[in-house]
């Protein structure tokens, strides 16, 4: 029971990222169920004003119940914080794939990230806040598209 | 020394107006750009507000929650420091402002991330980490327009010239005994951000001089009464409406 239920909170996608489940996006902390199957879920914001969460405890609760759970709690918890290090490596490909360059390692030296379209290294910064406080605008010196850089943080 | 809800009141207070002030630049930033990274901030400015004043109404125990606090207690309730409720004034002042209170919340949050009080470290460690992006932003900002024109270095001049005075504030002693921070300890590593930042901007420090006080207790400059107007309105006229 606890596996089906936490294989069926995992796979809810990021409202936000569409193309990330919360699984793949690090947010899911912790699922437990007792013998009377009631399932207590712990997730963590990305960001403290990130108007989504509202909406993940919805659809966590709701794929809880439907994989079978007889009472859901969500619990929010914010500490550790989260960080982009938590993001798995099939997040990571799917980011490139929907055309945002992955935020690089906090423990490895920063580097310029690649373009996600066409894999060149020559990309610049045009704007340190894009869509998000935590997505630069660049803009690749190859292929001359402009892409989303998701900054490690 | 004051009590934790108070303290947690003068942290989400001054991330609340924040917020406030800055989502004034939406519709009227000078570029697409700037209006959708000042949102940005405004944003994580509310969110830390949301934690800090939650966390308030649940200590006080007294039924109160985040929008009781936020939108149902007057003027002289509300604990921010006076730079936050200062006006937007130009670009340039929009920046001076967001750059002083970002360094100082970085600062600030990175300490009370180490106390002992779990769920305000919880908060702060997580608040820590957007601050510092508000922190490259305006810095950013500075510096593009203090080494640039003649006219955008005057005005950010002149900008960072009228906002000093109320920085002193941000490091006067106020603190709960579970914060376990003196203000005070943080103005050295402030002014070594902060005099990096306008150093590159080709600017320089303002002279210390008069300073603004007050708004820890509750008194304020002529400014905070029309913005808590504008932001408590719909809540006071449609009171207890639920979507
Ligand atoms: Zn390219």
């Amino acid at each position: 029971m606890r596996a089906r239920v936490e294989a069926a909170v995992a796979a809810v996608p990021d409202p936000e990222l569409r193309v990330l489940s919360i699984g793949e996006l690090g947010m899911l902390r912790g699922v437990s169920v007792d013998d009377g199957g009631h399932a207590v879920i712990t997730v963590t914001p990305t960001y403290l004003g990130c108007p989504a969460l509202e909406f993940i405890k919805a659809d966590v609760a709701a794929a809880a119940r439907a994989a079978g759970a007889t009472g859901v709690e969500v619990v929010v918890s914010l500490s550790p914080p989260w960080t982009t290090d938590w993001l798995s490596e099939t997040a990571r490909a799917k980011l490139a794939d929907a055309g945002i360059a992955p935020p690089g390692r906090l423990s490895l030296p920063m580097l310029a990230p690649g373009c996600p379209r066409c894999s060149s290294p020559d990309t610049t910064e045009l704007a340190s806040c894009g869509a998000a406080a935590c997505m630069a605008l660049r803009r690749c010196t190859g292929c001359g598209e402009p892409f989303e850089h998701m900054k490690a943080h | 020394m004051t009590s934790l809800f108070d303290y947690l009141l003068g942290l989400g207070d001054d991330a609340l107006v924040a917020a406030q002030r800055t989502a004034e630049w939406c519709a009227r930033a000078p570029q697409l750009e700037e209006e959708v990274a000042l949102a940005n901030v405004a944003l994580d400015q509310l969110g830390q507000a949301r934690a800090f004043l939650g966390y308030a109404g649940e200590l006080e125990g007294a039924g109160r929650d985040e929008d009781a606090l936020a939108f149902l207690r007057d003027e002289a309730g509300f604990r921010n420091a006076q730079l936050v409720e200062l006006p937007n004034g130009d670009f340039g002042t929009t920046v001076a402002k967001t750059l002083f209170l970002a360094a100082y919340q970085k600062l600030l949050f990175s300490r009370l991330a180490r106390t002992a009080e779990p769920r305000l470290a919880g908060i702060a460690a997580k608040a820590a980490k957007e601050s510092a992006f508000h922190v490259s932003y305006a810095s950013a900002w500075t510096i593009r327009l203090g080494d640039g024109t003649p006219l955008s270095h005057r005005r950010m001049r002149d900008a960072v010239e009228e906002v000093w005075p109320y920085t002193h504030e941000l490091f006067e002693p106020w603190t709960a005994p579970e914060a376990g921070l003196d203000p005070a300890t943080l103005r050295e590593p402030w002014l070594r951000v902060v005099e990096k930042v306008l150093g590159e901007a080709t600017l320089s420090r303002p002279q210390d001089g008069w300073a603004a006080t007050g708004g820890r207790h509750g008194r304020h400059t002529e400014w905070l009464g029309p913005l808590l107007a504008e932001m408590q309105s719909v809540h006071r006229a449609h009171a207890g409406a639920r979507w």
